[in-house]
């Protein structure tokens, strides 16, 4: 049952992971001929201070992008699975970024957030119109704004759907006791919601560790390093600088972070134990 | 129920996986079509090429050619995959340069100095120059030159009490004039940096001549550390600093034109950029044309500057190039293509008649007969007289310099680095 899926990802995921861990211990443009590298890459990619700033700039991203979404996503999400029609309606409204491509998206932010023609000139805004995405102070922090106007909707998603699991009893059971709504939140809801949160936190961590499209094009790394993070410092090292070796390395070093937070994470949520929270299983 | 440990991992592994994928994914070839291929870039002379080719097809219907369009970035990252691993069309468009050397040295595409003479004979010995590698013939130009201009909004320039700058220092009033009249005195696209390093290119060209790239070409230990081009790099600071860019220029996007409509709509009165948004001008802008306000000048002079105030920095052209690794009909096809097609006269027509000047010698009489002739004539004198015409920095040097090269530039027009600062980081690349 499970052969098909284990080919795809076979050949999709293990074999091209080889492949990069091969091409991390050699030079290669692209073009020429390959020659033998041993760990220069390590060293060279160790040593490089743009790498080392995208590194922590990844995880500065990621940290900052679950901030923003997880507790938004979760009271949208919450606030969704109530049964009354407007919110239904509005429910449609807050899933449509779903719907949109991310360069889509991106494009559309460039614009709006343009100095000289954005919406902040055309409405004649001063506070909106700031220098979004040319700032190195402020990029990064529009760039997480983007990431989660497209992604929050997702993560409601899920949470309406965890929300929408949990018996209707206990919150009978609980407005009988005298449990107001902001009670029934945090000792039903919340407990019940234990392994969404922790299945969306996880999506969010590795999404946005290997975040790329909208950043690449928002910013496209820039101002200067400020939005370089490390799936794009891998991406322009292969493919702008054609520098094959010490982009796979960036693309080991990614692997390596984004199967130690998700395993840490299940680990450290206990949802490894992921026993299920139903009635009569 | 319970997730066995090896699967859970497997499952992990999984969620991380797309980014490696995505490193050996490229270079499968589109609608891979018998015969001749070639692959051309969308925007400037797309129509031109494209009417070209169909002109070729329908007189050569035994030899079609299959052209297909990219993006300008997305070209970039696909030819060379595509190249490298022998799926390249049988023309590949280029900018020569160091990719090209890189494509000699790699036996990635053929001499075609004997079978394209015909059209390299008539073509400035300037342009035809850079497709030359050890003085054989591995790249023919394709379409228009594209001198990098400083063009005017004249009428910003005038409301402001001030003129086309001819010299460094009437440029830095100038700066000053605008500025007290509230617009942004250049234009700049610095989110995209490669209109950054026109800026930097002229002002090393003006301060030291070609002298000063030319040790960065040459590979010499401290060219970027050489007093001119700290000079050069230095005046970027200076203009930085006077606000000569506005504030936001680093928000500013080259590819959606979001730099030249600043001219456009009066909101900056200068920017320095390639002579292919000059069509862009007549599309958006075309009272502003047509009443004279829009005016197009060389570099300003640096006054105790060593440079050719004739000397021209930009693209001397796009080019032809035949791979390798296509089939001997293929190369034969490609290569009359080459010396039949190219700048015949309806592909010199359909050039011109968008504003763009191919590289031919001889063409005054032409050009004079067009209707809008000012522009025209005027980039096709720049080339025709320039002392030198230099190949856009980052073409000219080897990608992995190329890339620290914008990104160093970037941050020197950020204030993140000073001059000497630029120039340390730029000696370690060499």
């Amino acid at each position: 049952m499970a052969a098909p899926a284990l080919i795809l990802f076979g050949v999709f995921a293990i074999v091209p992971l080889f492949g990069v861990a091969a091409l991390s211990l050699v030079h290669w443009d692209g073009l020429g001929d390959i020659t033998w590298a041993g760990f220069d890459n390590w060293q060279a990619a160790a040593s490089d201070p743009v790498s080392r700033n995208a590194l922590w700039l990844t995880v500065k991203l990621t940290v900052l992008c679950v901030l923003f979404q997880a507790p938004v996503s979760l009271l949208l999400g919450v606030f969704l699975a109530g049964r009354q029609r407007y919110r239904a309606l509005l429910a449609t409204l807050f899933f449509l970024p779903l719907l949109f491509s991310s360069a889509a998206v991106a494009i559309t932010f460039t614009a709006l957030l343009d100095p000289n023609f954005g919406a902040g000139s055309a409405l004649d805004l001063p506070l909106l119109t700031q220098n979004w995405l040319g700032d190195p102070d402020l990029a990064l922090y529009v760039i997480v704004f983007v990431i989660g106007w497209c992604f929050i909707p997702f993560h409601t998603l899920i949470y309406q759907a965890g929300t929408r699991q949990i018996p209707r009893e206990l919150y009978e059971a609980a407005r009988m006791d005298g449990a107001g709504t902001v009670h029934q939140f945090l000792h039903i809801t919340l407990p019940m919601l234990k392994y969404t949160i922790v299945t969306s936190t996880t999506l969010m961590t590795v999404g946005s560790l290997t975040y790329f499209d909208l950043i690449f094009v928002l910013t496209g790394g820039g101002p200067g390093n400020a939005t370089r993070v490390l799936p794009l410092d891998m991406y322009l090292t292969g493919f702008r600088s054609y520098d094959m070796g010490r982009a796979s390395v960036l693309a080991l070093v990614l692997v390596a972070v984004g199967l130690a937070v998700s395993l840490g994470l299940n680990r450290l949520t206990g949802a490894n134990r992921m026993e299920s929270q139903s009635e009569g299983s | 129920m319970k997730l066995g440990t090896r699967r859970r991992t497997l499952l992990a592994l999984g969620a991380a996986a797309p980014v490696v994928a995505a490193l050996g994914a490229c270079g499968n070839k589109p609608g891979a079509a018998d015969g001749a291929t070639a692959w051309g870039l969308t925007g400037g002379a797309e129509e031109a090429m494209r009417a070209s080719f169909e002109a070729w097809n329908k007189d050569n219907p035994d030899n079609e050619i299959t052209a297909e369009y990219f993006a300008n970035d997305a070209y970039k990252e696909k030819i060379r995959t595509a190249i490298g691993s022998g799926n390249a069309p049988t023309l590949v468009f280029g900018w020569a340069g160091a990719t090209l050397a890189d494509y000699v040295a790699n036996d990635q595409v053929v001499d075609v100095t004997e079978s394209t003479s015909a059209l390299t004979d008539r073509l400035l010995p300037s342009v035809a120059q850079v497709g030359m590698v050890d003085g054989k013939v591995y790249a023919v130009p394709n379409n228009q030159s594209q001198p990098v201009v400083l063009y005017h909004n004249n009428d910003v320039l005038e409301a402001a009490g001030t003129q086309i700058p001819t010299t460094w220092t009437e440029l830095l009033a100038a700066v000053e004039a605008l500025k007290g009249a509230d617009v942004i005195p250049i234009a700049l696209a610095g989110q995209s940096v490669w209109p950054e390093l026109m800026w930097i290119s002229y002002l090393a060209d003006r301060v030291g001549g070609d002298a000063a790239f030319q040790r960065v070409l040459d590979g010499e230990a401290g060219a970027w550390s050489h007093p001119d081009m700290v000079r050069a790099a230095q005046m970027i600071t200076e203009l930085v600093e006077a606000g000569a860019f506005g504030d936001g220029f680093a928000s500013v996007v080259a590819d959606a034109g979001a730099d030249h409509a600043l001219v456009s709509t009066g909101k900056a009165a200068m920017i320095l950029q390639g002579s292919w948004i000059y069509p862009e001008f007549l599309t958006n802008a075309p009272d502003l044309v047509a009443s004279g306000g829009l005016r197009f000048s060389t570099f300003p002079v640096v006054e105790d500057g060593a440079g050719d105030p004739t000397a021209i920095v930009g693209n001397p052209a796009n080019y032809w190039s035949i791979t390798a690794s296509s089939s001997e009909d293929d190369q034969a096809t490609a290569a009359d293509y080459l010396s039949e097609a190219v700048y015949d006269d309806a592909h010199i027509d359909s050039l011109l008649a968008i504003g763009a000047v191919p590289p031919v010698a001889g063409l005054e009489d032409r050009i004079a007969e067009e209707e809008d002739p000012e522009f025209l004539d005027f980039t096709y004198a720049m080339v025709r007289d320039a002392a030198s015409f230099e190949l856009s920095w980052d073409q000219a040097i080897p990608a992995e310099q190329a890339q620290e090269l914008l990104n160093n530039l970037s941050r020197l027009f950020l204030g993140e680095l000073s001059a000497e600062e630029f120039a340390a980081a730029m000696d370690a690349t060499l």
